[in-house]
């Protein structure tokens, strides 16, 4: 059987449900009434997300 | 009688275009889908940051606008079409975000990193591992998600490259690191604009005369690459990031297989742990990485390009693969991110870190580029 990107995508696809699935069931709950504001822009609130350029401790 | 047959052949030739037509209809329904569930369930911006990548990954595959490759295609044909596109698209989200960072500093952040020893070298060995798997932080999700069996090997590689870089930073950065320097305001975009344009005529010096050109293809692609990058900073509160995500993946995987975290200073701290504990569809760049891949897949799949046979490689070129995937995740953690979090998101938002890890990058892409046949993964020229 020759192999083509195909069978690439599915083994990519079932990692990736493996993945959420494993999140899910080990990180506390989503809850959508807890959620941040739409827009970060004019939400009053600081920005809380983690990024690739962040210094440590930063 | 004849008018029956003929309708029935007319009917079976037409069948695999309806198909296709259907099979379109229904990746596009998926994906409202996936987006609309993951607004019900975790809020309304992680389902538009979902959204956001899924349209990044369509861009890129759709229109092939990359940064591997157009580098390559500058080192080794002196085209710079691809850097041209990089160029404007940077200086395009820099002209909106400059004076948006100037007037929301508290609810908007850049990607604000210091430059250092490591960060230099972080960003050289990215360079050389991005040519030898031809793919960089968005280029390898992107092509994961449209198949490309090397990119699919890489991928889990860069996530524990990445996840280990970022365990070891702190001591990476301690080795040497100046203060953190940014440009702002109307002069820092000013400054901003004056050092691409630079970039723009040095390139268009060294490029081959045949070759100086921006199609009209990536003039469309920088404008919507510019507009969902500068969407994610509104809508996140920060700049497009692909790296600190693929290493999240692997911190939940390793926290919940028992490894004590909370001992490393970096994912230790307040701040990751708090992300290992939450849920990956509430994390900013795991969701636009999850659509980077989702909507390559969605391009590759409207295309019909997924029937592709997978080519033999050797053994070395594997390896090679390897640990260039590691090297790729490792390094961008030290070079305070990758093409996107560093170069794009750094210099579109004043970091002088963007701007010194494009020069590293750049070099190291010079040898990539001489490596990849060396190592197999393509016909030696």
């Amino acid at each position: 059987m020759t192999l083509s990107r195909t069978h690439g995508v599915i083994a990519l696809v079932v990692v990736i449900v493996a993945l959420l699935v494993f999140d899910l069931s080990h990180s506390a709950p989503l809850d959508p009434f807890r959620a941040p504001a739409l827009l970060a822009l004019g939400s009053g609130q600081a920005a809380s997300g983690a990024h690739c350029a962040a210094a440590p401790g930063s | 009688m004849a008018h029956l047959a003929h309708d029935d052949r007319e009917s079976t030739e037409h069948r695999p275009q309806r198909n296709r037509v259907w099979g379109r209809i229904a990746l596009l329904l998926a994906a409202i889908t996936l987006v609309l569930a993951l607004a019900a369930a975790a809020g309304a911006r992680f389902g538009l940051l979902l959204l956001i990548g899924l349209a990044l990954g369509a861009t890129l595959e759709g229109l092939r606008f990359g940064f591997a490759g157009p580098w390559r295609a500058m080192i080794l044909r002196r085209d710079p079409s691809g850097i041209f596109a990089q160029l404007l698209a940077i200086a395009l989200v820099a002209a909106v975000a400059f004076p948006l960072l100037a007037t929301h500093s508290g609810e908007l952040i850049g990607a604000h990193a210091p430059i250092g020893f490591a960060m230099v070298g972080g960003a050289f060995v990215f360079g050389i591992a991005m040519q030898v798997v031809l793919g960089c932080g968005s280029g390898t999700l992107v092509n994961a998600g449209s198949g490309n069996p090397v990119a699919l090997v890489a991928l889990p590689f860069f996530a524990i490259g990445s996840f280990l870089g970022a365990a070891h930073l702190n001591w990476w950065t301690s080795l040497g690191t100046l203060p953190l320097a940014t440009l702002e305001g109307g002069a820092g975009l000013g400054l901003t604009f004056a050092g691409l344009g630079l970039i723009a005529a040095f390139v268009w010096i060294l490029a081959d005369r045949h070759n100086r050109r921006l199609p009209r293809r990536l003039v469309i692609a920088a404008l919507l690459v510019a507009l969902l990058a500068l969407g994610n900073l509104v809508v996140a509160g920060q700049p497009w990031g692909v790296v600190y995500g693929l290493g999240l993946w692997i911190a939940k995987g390793a926290s919940a297989a028992g490894a004590d975290l909370a001992a490393n200073p970096f994912w230790g701290s307040a701040a990751h742990a708090e992300r290992i504990a939450q849920s990956l569809l509430t994390d900013v760049t795991s969701l636009t990485n999850l659509g980077l891949i989702g909507g390559a897949f969605i391009v590759a799949a409207w295309r019909a390009g997924l029937s592709q046979p997978i080519p033999h490689l050797p053994a070395l070129a594997w390896a090679a693969t390897i640990l260039a995937g590691l090297a790729l995740g490792y390094s961008s953690r030290l070079a305070f991110g990758c093409n996107v979090g560093a170069f794009f998101s750094g210099i579109s938002t004043g970091s002088l870190h963007g701007w010194v890890w494009f020069v590293a990058a750049f070099a190291g892409s010079i040898i990539g580029v001489r490596l990849r046949p060396l190592l197999q993964l393509e016909a030696r020229t």
